[in-house]
């Protein structure tokens, strides 16, 4: 399943970090962040509840890069 | 300017000004130190606090950190060496937030840009209620729904015309500026504007489902797709960060070391902890990952504009390193219309001939019938025509206006015992007999498209090393157009299967660097659109298997788009080199003249922002495209 999601970030690579960071979290098979039109494209793997996962997702991102958001 | 930029705006005059002050007051020691710590909070307390959470989440590696050591170091040296220049620090702080600041601004600014010129998505729809017009949101109007277009308004879902004619503007579509002509019974797409007359519209797609929504989603997702320039930056910016810190660690230690322990020397720790800090100011690698997805993003935005719709950066980038074009030829050279081309050994009238034609013709709804209805061009009376014996594979023989009419090829005047001149031209010869008797016959063909010889001209010059037409047709029509337009290779009487082994054929002979494309209109081609390296499809709006299957959609059916696609998309690739090169270059040059003692931190502040704002406004130069 894919889902899109819009998001908030400021510079460049603290998108590409974000990418790294969901391409990281458990129950996403791939996801690419897309700086330029400000969204998040995610495919979660089978089975997975894309809510959960995301709220993973979001939590690692921040992790990686404090000044960005998410829009669930 | 949103929220943020504004902010950010005024931190950065309140700290310039502050800055400027504190360099005419005479405050010195502690006192000069407290001071000088206001601005350089008021600049930088987000950095340091980013910096700070960096290092607890285990994210040291990133700008954020570089700004803070380098600042904070270069604060914490002065003090040590009792200068009291803390302008330095400030400076660099200052600088790094107005490089951060334009970058932020010039990226929103393209992103409008770009959704301005893509300015085709409908807020409303007119539907009738009761008598009476009401707005809607489209995405809620059923298909079959009769909506009303004003005009100046934008047709906001695919559908029919059932009532009203008017002209439209295609532009923001197709970026062909000549308005078009509808009346009841056409087909119409959402995303014109309606210009001069009130339509009605059937509608035949939902919202979700029709050629704006499709164009749009396209659009806004293609920079998701990534081309290899972006990965490699990705990838660069990854190792380049933790290799400039240890670097600048080592530039800190090292020499030192070496002085004291080596040489004898007097370590001179000062002098360099201070390059080391230079160095990372230097280091930020921001133009380049900033500029690389804006220029595609640019690159693609402008494609859109100019009606050629790119389905991701990697395309963008395959597109420009085509070297192979090849053709479907139906529908992509010619206009896969037939038309009466030439009606020869006729002793009556060429308009009686076509009228004769046109009513034995009547019952059928062959193509070639199609075309010789409409070179007749008038209401056909059928109560003329009677006895209509069509007759496989060879023609129609009927009765018209009392008068025995054949009309068909070889065969039938063979069949019938009629001597025939045969034809030298090319196309589909329809020999006419009348009452027994030869009268002479109509040719009808295929008709090159008006600006298909100047499209494999200008692809020709554009770079692009051969040219190869692939067609069903037969070799001797195939030959003649291939030749009038001045193509390379012709492969005919393909079926479409064929055509896929044909594509791989050529795949295989091609050098691994040249990219091959092929051009398609999408009908029964999407196999080899898919095959090829990049598929092109033309004038493909409202067919959405041709949409699917290409790689860029050329939303007219003008072959000089093709052209006009690869200039593009050539563009956008030099500005991408240039940005890499140039960032990369300017960087390490810097880099080499910090390590070496030749540059200050000021130099090194100004040459990052500099390299930062130059990258992205050439970036931006992507976006122009309409002179290409």
């Amino acid at each position: 399943m894919k889902k899109t999601y819009k998001i908030d970030v400021d510079c460049a690579n603290c998108a590409n970090k974000m990418e790294e960071a969901a391409q990281k979290t458990e129950g996403v098979r791939s996801a690419t962040v897309n700086f330029m039109a400000l969204k998040m494209i995610v495919e979660f793997e089978d089975g997975q509840d894309p809510k959960s996962v995301m709220e993973q997702v979001r939590k690692n991102c921040k992790k990686v890069e404090d000044d960005c958001e998410i829009y669930l | 300017m949103n929220k943020k930029q504004r902010i950010m705006l005024i931190r950065i005059l309140i700290a310039g000004a502050l800055l400027v002050l504190l360099n005419f007051t005479p405050a010195t020691g502690w006192l000069r130190f407290t001071l000088y710590l206001v601005p350089y909070f008021v600049i930088g307390y987000d950095i340091l606090i980013k910096a700070g959470k960096g290092i607890r989440n285990r994210q040291v590696f990133d700008e954020n950190f570089l700004m803070a050591v380098a600042t904070i170091g270069a604060i914490a040296l002065a003090v040590y060496e009792g200068s009291g220049d803390y302008t330095e620090a400030i400076a660099v702080m200052l600088f790094y937030q107005i490089g951060e600041w334009f970058q932020s601004y010039a990226v929103g600014k393209s992103r409008r840009n770009i959704s301005d010129l893509m300015d085709i998505r409908p807020d409303y729809a007119n539907v009738e209620r009761g008598g009476k017009l009401e707005q809607a949101d489209p995405d809620e109007v059923e298909v079959g729904t009769i909506i009303v277009v004003q005009p100046g308004e934008k047709v906001p879902i695919d559908g029919i015309v059932v009532e009203g004619c008017s002209t439209l503007n295609t532009a923001a579509l197709t970026g062909e500026s000549l308005p078009r002509e509808v009346r009841a019974g056409d087909e119409i797409i959402s995303g014109c504007i309606n210009m001069t007359g009130l339509l009605k519209i059937r509608t035949t797609k939902e919202f979700g489902e029709s050629t704006v929504s499709k164009i749009l989603d396209l659009v806004e997702n293609a920079s998701s797709r990534k081309s290899r320039s972006e990965a490699f930056i990705s990838k660069f910016a990854r190792i380049y960060t933790p290799a400039v810190c240890y670097s600048a660690l080592a530039l800190a230690i090292l020499p030192p070391l070496v002085r004291m322990l080596g040489m004898g020397l007097s370590a001179d720790w000062g002098t360099w902890i201070y390059r080391a800090l230079t160095f990372l100011v230097a280091s930020c690698p921001c133009a380049l990952v900033i500029s690389i997805p804006l220029s595609f993003f640019a690159g693609i935005g402008g494609a859109s504009n100019a009606g050629v719709l790119v389905k991701g950066s990697n395309y963008l980038e395959t597109l420009s390193q085509t070297k192979i074009v090849v053709f479907d030829k139906t529908g992509t050279l010619t206009q896969g219309v037939f038309e009466v081309n030439g009606i020869h050994h006729n002793e009556l009238e060429n308009e009686k001939l076509v009228e004769y034609a046109a009513l034995a013709e009547s019952a059928s709804s062959h193509p070639i019938s199609k075309s010789l209805q409409r070179a007749y061009g008038k209401e056909i009376d059928r109560s003329r025509v009677s006895d209509i014996r069509e007759i496989s594979g060879n023609g129609v023989i009927a009765r018209v206006d009392g008068m025995e009419i054949a009309a068909g090829n070889d065969k039938l005047m063979d069949r019938l015992g009629i001597p025939y001149i045969s034809c030298h031209s090319v196309g589909t010869i329809i020999h006419m007999a009348i009452d027994g008797k030869y009268a002479g016959h109509i040719v009808i063909s295929d008709i090159i498209k008006p600006h298909a010889k100047e499209a494999v001209q200008t692809l020709k010059a554009s770079g692009v090393r051969t040219t190869v037409m692939l067609t069903g047709d037969t070799a001797k029509v195939a030959d003649q157009v291939a030749s009038s337009l001045g193509i390379d290779q012709v492969y005919s009487e393909l079926l479409p299967a064929d055509k896929v082994e044909k594509v791989e054929e050529l795949l295989r002979r091609k050098p691994e660097k040249a990219k091959l494309a092929f051009v398609g209109d999408g009908i029964n081609d999407a196999p080899v659109l898919s095959r090829a390296d990049i598929g092109i499809a033309m004038g493909a709006m409202g067919s959405d298997a041709a949409i699917e299957a290409a790689d860029v959609v050329l939303m007219d059916d003008d072959p000089l788009k093709i052209t006009k696609a690869i200039k593009i998309s050539r563009k956008c690739l030099k500005i991408v080199y240039e940005n890499i090169i140039f960032a990369i270059g300017i960087k390490l040059a810097c880099l080499l003249l910090v390590a070496l003692g030749f540059a200050n931190m000021w130099l090194a502040i100004f040459a990052d922002v500099g390299v930062m704002i130059l990258a992205v406004l050439n970036a931006i130069r992507a976006l122009f495209v309409k002179r290409l």
